[in-house]
């Protein structure tokens, strides 16, 4: 596999929860080593094409692959085992477990290495190390939002998908989630995020889609969409 | 002080009620880990107890016929136990399963059905009379009650009463280790917290509900043997009556509380035979015919005062 290679590739897909379609013909890709953004307004389907990859969604038409292979409809713990590590919106810690714990239910399809990978992650995170002990549901948003990413990268991951990792976040908190994900990405792992903080997504971008109405309406780099005039009316508060 | 008072009220009423509470503590550990982790109120758990019961009353009887060894009922209790685990397991299997997806009222309905089934099946090999589970009066340990003498608190206590509360506790250590200290039990615990993102997590829940039938299942037929040994006969609807007490029991601790269970459990029991102490005068404040009732009352007052429980549980 060529450091550029296709991580991961959704195309022309359809698909909803029951008979409902959300997505009408969704096409992205994702690099390897690739930070990318979805943006759009709510109800473009952002979300839903986050569970289209986990297997979570009927899907009527079109793939999704991950490294060329095909995982269109997988179980969603088998995409994981896989190296797909989804961070939920909302609801994205066990409020009950203590942090560690946390960690390493996150680490459940892991066979070996589990103490390792928590040293690293109370590196990456030193503002958990000191919480290891406390049940997460007494942690602040913004370390909530710490603990659900830490526990993603328990696995091998290839990709971390978030599902609006700064949403209802303080904007220290945020900038210091933006600033978490670059990290992250800098040790070789994929991140495809959904985000409303459109601006600050773009930011750290590499390229970006724009979905409205379940479907593909824009894409291309950070820098271009950040500069467009009609994406910066829709979603970056612009003048535009 | 003691002979007016704590003779009687201990020896009569603590301890049995103790032993009681143990009972119901054993079973609110099934209840509220299904209602915890597959999210619905399994009517059939009391019928699992009073099977494991009438299986050990079957082991004993056929060791004693065949080899002519009269075991002590925890021995013949260990076979029973795996089997009504293994109905348990099977019950999930083939009755519970095939509701996963659908709305819960289904596999509650289902789960009444699985009550009625069990229990006629019961009926069917064993008969629907009582039969003696264990003979004779159980004498109070003398030991205990010459050691206790001397001190002038005499305590009659008889040994499967000993039994009932090591059992109790020695279980209830175990319990506490698997869930704070194995992989498998945190992750009961996380699918009890959020089943989404176990899902996500790429946690194996069908394998986690398997385990939570092996725990609840294991609970549950030891406190069916427990409450044999104590009343020391068993009868095809001694698991129907611990419903109630055991529902209620869930609910004070909690849903999805196993500890809040453990403490439902203990309070239930001593509340029901603490109602029938003569608080005033000579005769019992609560007619002893009203016992299930203090139980009923617990529960319905907590879900109007306190609908999540002492430990902050679900609420539906």
């Amino acid at each position: 596999m060529s450091l550029d290679g296709f991580l991961l590739e959704i195309n022309n897909l359809h698909g909803g929860y029951g008979e409902t379609e959300i997505l009408h013909d969704i096409n992205i890709s994702v690099l390897n080593r690739e930070v990318v953004s979805i943006i759009g307004p709510n109800g473009a389907g952002k979300s839903t094409v986050m569970k289209s990859i986990l297997g979570m969604l009927n899907i009527s038409k079109g793939s999704v692959k991950l490294e060329s292979l095909d995982i269109t409809g997988t179980e969603t713990s088998e995409v994981v085992t896989k190296g797909v590590s989804y961070v939920p919106q909302t609801n994205n810690v066990f409020v009950n477990l203590t942090v560690q714990e946390n960690l390493e239910m996150g680490a459940w399809t892991r066979k070996s290495g589990v103490a390792e990978k928590l040293d690293e992650m109370y590196e990456l995170f030193p503002d958990l190390n000191e919480k290891r002990f406390q049940a997460a549901g007494t942690l602040s948003g913004g370390q909530r939002q710490m603990v659900a990413m830490a526990k993603a990268l328990m696995i091998e991951a290839k990709i971390l998908l978030l599902d609006e990792p700064t949403a209802g976040l303080s904007p220290k908190y945020r900038g210091e989630i933006f600033n978490t994900i670059k990290k992250i990405n800098s040790t070789g792992i994929s991140v495809l995020m959904v985000e409303q903080n459109a601006k600050q997504a773009l930011g750290i971008s590499d390229r970006a889609y724009v979905l409205v109405d379940g479907k593909n309406r824009h894409s291309g780099t950070g820098a271009t969409l950040s500069a467009d005039k009609e994406v910066a009316r829709m979603f970056l508060g612009g003048k535009g | 002080m003691w002979e007016s008072f704590g003779f009687n009220f201990v020896n009569f009423y603590f301890i049995p009620g103790l032993v009681l509470g143990c009972i119901y503590a054993l079973g609110a550990i099934g209840i509220t880990l299904t209602f915890g982790i597959l999210r619905f109120a399994n009517f059939a758990h009391g019928e699992i107890m009073m099977t494991s019961a009438f299986l050990t009353w079957s082991f004993y009887a056929l060791v004693e016929v065949w080899f002519g060894l009269a075991l002590h009922p925890l021995i013949a209790a260990m076979p029973a136990i795996v089997c009504a685990i293994i109905i348990a397991i099977g019950v999930d299997r083939y009755f519970y399963k095939p509701f996963r997806n659908s709305p819960t009222i289904m596999v509650v309905i289902a789960s009444f059905g699985m009550m009625l089934v069990i229990r006629s099946i019961v009926q069917v090999l064993w008969g629907p009379n009582q039969i003696t589970f264990v003979k004779g009066i159980a004498k109070p340990n003398a030991i205990v009650r010459e050691f206790t003498g001397s001190f002038d608190m005499m305590l009659l206590v008889p040994n499967k009463h000993f039994w009932i509360l090591g059992g109790t506790l020695i279980i209830m250590i175990a319990f506490n280790y698997l869930l704070n200290s194995t992989k498998i039990g945190k992750a009961m615990r996380a699918v009890s917290d959020n089943p989404e993102l176990a899902k996500v997590s790429g946690i194996n829940v069908e394998g986690v509900i398997k385990a939570t039938w092996i725990v609840g299942g294991f609970c549950a037929a030891a406190a069916g043997v427990f409450m044999a040994m104590d009343t020391q006969f068993i009868e095809s609807t001694m698991g129907f009556r611990m419903l109630l007490p055991m529902f209620a029991a869930a609910i004070l601790g909690g849903i999805g509380r196993p500890f809040g269970a453990v403490l439902g459990g203990l309070v239930i029991g001593l509340a029901e035979e603490l109602s029938a102490y003569p608080w005033i005068g000579n005769s019992p404040i609560i007619s002893p015919g009203y016992k299930s009732g203090v139980a009923f009352s617990i529960m319905v007052l907590m879900l109007i005062i306190r609908p999540s429980g002492l430990f902050k549980g679900r609420v539906f």
